[in-house]
């Protein structure tokens, strides 16, 4: 009998934790407090159901333990009772599956006038890059890195011109509008994450990915990979900082441009760094 | 009810052992194959297990063991993922169970093609050697992860790029090549050599998963050959296949064109039916526990098979939920994530089936129902942290955290290991003619699951906080408070203690062996035929001189009016023994010979 005192223990202790348990979320930093809540939401069906089907099983275990003398019934099937367990599940389903679809419409949907920035990932380091004035980025290309041109640059594409490019394991976004993230890698698979964000998405070489979020909380964050991708996987770190626009404008104002990048190579390494 | 005589039978001499070569070594007969099979995947399993160990010192207490660097961690995680999962979980229950069952649990002398069977495992054989041959070329194992995802697993910054990842690629080909055989054989023996009067819908459900399994594994296979080959191709040939234009370390690689996220979908084809090879035999095996040692029949046996059926179908259609932030294109989210939930629907079902086959059941609380009732709670748990990680938005932050790796050791890891120890407890006694020690057993499971759960429950809250899974160390991070490192330093413990117990579970295996007591021939009173052989172990050719005749279906226990609280399948009809109408689904009850079994003699 020690196994039903240990499933009803366990139930009551599984809910006992969730509710006291330190361990939770980090404060939300973007407009995606909507998958916290259908998080809560899904905890709330998902635990029921587990509670429900332990402490079922905890009862049966305790009344229908062996007797000699007793004899089990003999029910091999019951469709009423199969086909409403059917139905009721299914419709749980449905409740979980209906708003988390929703939110996913907003998530894929970028919205019109999304400022854009651009991360580039290589082992084991965050770059980004901004359009600048034109609000355009230039045109990259894998073949055309070398040394003097670490984001693969083309140099005849006039938009790329006054892109702002930032070696830097920090980089820095304006509050309160939404934002999209441009994701490039030059070798292997990476993820932009930001935990406070909620979102990610991996770095995949040969083609851009993206996704977008509206950050609307000041602070300095944690930015990490979140794909494997070689021995420094857990070394690949940055920040990124939250700030008003203005804040946000002077730090920009700080970092070379392509064009000023060009004439100058050796300007583009360590000097970068000075602009905060 | 007409009497129906069992049929003549000549003897065969496809493949008589008379020496110890073709009795132990070079064998044919399955239950000698399944035994080969089963030790071979217990022993790389326990290497597994060892690196598990590996990673948890590390996790638990970060530094202190200067002799995991990040590229041997890395390794660990790679190897550990991949022997679990391939070398120890597939083999043991479609090669260990697969190969014992099939035959005895449907009437047969043996699988239909014994010698390919005998290659089969000597094939296996040959891709753990050439696996564990990783740890002996220059750099070691690869450490790209068990996903192997390119360009990363080829190229350097990668632990093992130059040669581990060779022969991890050359030994899961070899695997699939042994596979092939085994399933195929697993496949026509299910349909070809089915006694008399066993009916598909009379089967035992432990035929059913293991037979689906099979199915998807031949279909899902070959999608993980061809990245095998095509990504081994990539590495020595240089063709770009999963290659892009790539500037590694600086350097401009001569690649250009190919693309990473096919490996992925061809990686999480074989993939995610690869979860449910694992999880269907598991659930046939539990469904045959839990009946058995409550001496009740299955409950809702049709909806139990068809559920079977309708998770490995669904099962092809759902693995790039495992690419929601691959960058793959984003529409791609709504379908996958309908129908990943859609397969909770029939997983849901088997799990309301097995608790109600206890209810009103006379429950025997004996070491292999102890391990299916905790196999019970470990995958209701699992299970419903899948409708997390399923429905699409809210995988987006837990994706890549501590959450995931807790939901899938805790679904397709503990679960099936579950069911895995129950069943060695359970059919042991057939196998050896000798029970396993009961007192033994019994702390064996508390440890294992109380200790699982504490491993594995609070890990699920790491991934909350959003501490990211495959990292080596966690400095410095804002958002990780120190409560979650002493968090790990407990999971390490609990991890070891029941890493150790697991040699209590060995020390039984062997000790029994000779100092077991004597199981007889039925020791559970089960009703399935496997448990009615003439002799126990079973002799070759498992039957004697006659093959038995099915009557009825695989789950009369406690029939009204019977004599005994179970009727084995081979029991005729009479007014001690009567036959039910749900022991004919499907079927003419009158004439065993008029349907079903298609295998008259060997």
């Amino acid at each position: 009998m020690a196994i039903v005192i240990v499933l009803v223990l366990m139930a009551v202790g599984s809910v006992l934790f969730h509710i006291w348990t330190p361990w939770w979320f980090t404060e939300v930093a973007s407009n995606w407090g909507a998958i916290d809540e259908l998080i809560v939401f899904t905890f709330a069906i998902t635990g029921f159901v587990f509670v429900a089907v332990v402490l079922f099983t905890a009862y049966a275990i305790y009344k229908f333990r062996y007797k000699e003398d007793r004899r089990a019934d003999y029910e091999p099937e019951n469709k009423k009772l199969e086909f409403w367990l059917t139905v009721v599940t299914a419709i749980g389903v449905m409740a979980l599956l209906a708003p988390g679809l929703a939110v996913w419409a907003d998530f894929v949907t970028v919205p019109e006038g999304a400022e854009e920035f651009e991360v580039v990932g290589e082992q084991w380091n965050w770059t980004f890059r901004f359009p600048g004035a034109d609000g355009k980025l230039g045109t990259a290309d894998v073949a055309n890195i070398t040394y003097d041109n670490p984001f693969g640059m083309n140099a005849d594409d006039p938009n790329g011109q006054d892109d702002v490019l930032i070696e830097d394991y920090e980089v820095h976004l304006p509050i309160g509008s939404p934002i999209k993230v441009l994701l490039r890698s030059k070798d292997v698979l990476h993820d932009f994450w930001v935990p406070q964000f909620r979102a990610k998405m991996d770095l995949v070489p040969g083609l851009e990915s993206h996704f977008w979020f509206t950050p609307t909380r000041e602070g300095t964050f944690d930015l990490l990979c979140a794909e494997l991708c070689g021995v420094g996987h857990y070394t690949m770190r940055g920040k990124v900082t939250i700030e008003s626009e203005e804040a946000f404008k002077a730090w920009l104002a700080a970092y070379p441009t392509y064009a000023e990048t060009v004439p100058a190579p050796s300007d583009t390494g360590g000097g970068a760094a000075s602009g905060q | 009810m007409v009497y129906v005589p069992p049929q003549e039978v000549e003897d065969v001499h496809l493949h008589d052992p008379d020496t110890f070569m073709t009795k132990y070594i070079w064998s044919q007969d399955h239950k000698v194959i399944a035994v080969q099979y089963s030790l071979t995947a217990i022993a790389v399993g326990l290497v597994a297990l060892v690196l598990s160990l590996m990673m948890r010192l590390q996790l638990g207490w970060p530094g202190v063991f200067d002799f995991i660097d990040p590229e041997s961690y890395y390794q660990f995680v790679t190897m550990h993922g991949m022997i679990m999962v391939i070398y120890l979980l597939t083999a043991l229950f479609l090669g260990g169970f697969g190969n014992y069952l099939i035959p005895l649990m449907l009437g047969a002398r043996d699988m239909v093609f014994p010698f390919l069977n005998m290659l089969s495992y000597w094939v296996y054989l040959l891709s753990v050697i050439v696996l564990m041959s990783s740890y002996f070329v220059p750099g070691g194992p690869t450490g790209a992860g068990w996903t192997l995802y390119p360009p990363q697993a080829i190229l350097q910054g990668t632990p093992g790029a130059d040669w581990g990842i060779v022969t991890m690629l050359a030994s899961l080909a070899l695997f699939i090549v042994a596979f092939t055989m085994g399933g195929l054989n697993y496949v026509t023996t299910v349909l070809q050599a089915r006694t008399r009067g066993m009916t598909l819908m009379r089967m035992p459900l432990s035929i059913w998963g293991i037979f689906v399994a099979t199915i998807l594994g031949l279909l899902a296979f070959p999608a993980l050959l061809v990245s095998a080959v095509m990504l081994l191709l990539d590495k020595l040939v240089g063709t770009s296949f999963f290659m892009p234009a790539i500037v590694s370390m600086g350097e401009q690689l001569d690649y250009s064109g190919g693309s990473p996220i096919l490996f992925q979908h061809l990686f999480w084809f074989f993939g995610h039916p690869e979860v449910y090879i694992v999880a269907l035999p598991a659930f046939g095996l539990v469904s045959d526990l839990l009946s058995t040692h409550a001496r009740k029949n299955i409950f809702g046996y049709r909806m139990m098979v068809w559920a079977i059926v309708a998770i490995g179908g669904l099962s092809f259609v759902v693995w790039a939920h495992h690419m929601y932030v691959s960058g793959m294109n984003p529409y791609f989210g709504f379908f996958f994530a309908t129908t990943t939930l859609i397969i909770a629907v029939p997983t849901a079902l088997k799990v309301y089936n097995w608790t109600l086959t206890l209810w009103r059941g006379n429950i025997r609380l004996n070491v292999p129902m102890l391990f299916a009732i905790g196999f019970i709670v470990t995958f209701t748990n699992g299970g419903l942290t899948g409708l997390f990680l399923g429905n699409v938005i809210v995988d987006i932050p837990l994706s890549d955290t501590y959450f995931v790796v807790a939901h899938f050791h805790m679904v397709m890891g503990v679960s099936p290991i579950m069911v895995v120890f129950g069943s060695i407890y359970h059919w042991y006694p057939k196998v050896t003619g000798r029970m396993l020690d009961d007192r033994l057993g019994r702390f064996h499971f508390w440890v294992t699951f109380l200790g699982t759960y504490a491993i594995y429950f609070p890990m699920h809250y790491l991934g909350f906080i959003g501490v990211p899974r495959r990292y080596y160390a966690y400095e410095d991070f804002d958002f990780i408070p120190e409560s979650a490192i002493t968090l790990n330093e407990n999971i390490s413990i609990a991890a070891l203690v029941v890493g150790a117990v697991q040699l209590v579970f060995l020390y039984n295996l062997v000790i029994s062996y000779r100092r077991g007591k004597l199981a007889g021939s039925n020791p559970w009173e089960a009703t399935t035929l496997e448990w009615q052989t003439p002799q126990t172990p079973p002799a070759h050719g498992n039957w004697g001189d006659t093959l038995p005749v099915v009557y009825r279906w695989a789950y009369d226990y406690s029939v009204p009016g019977a004599a005994k609280d179970f009727l084995p399948q081979n029991q005729p009809p009479s007014d001690d023994a009567p036959v039910q109408e749900e022991d004919n689904l499907g079927f003419d009850s009158t004439d065993p010979a008029s349907g079903g079994g298609t295998r008259e003699d060997a």
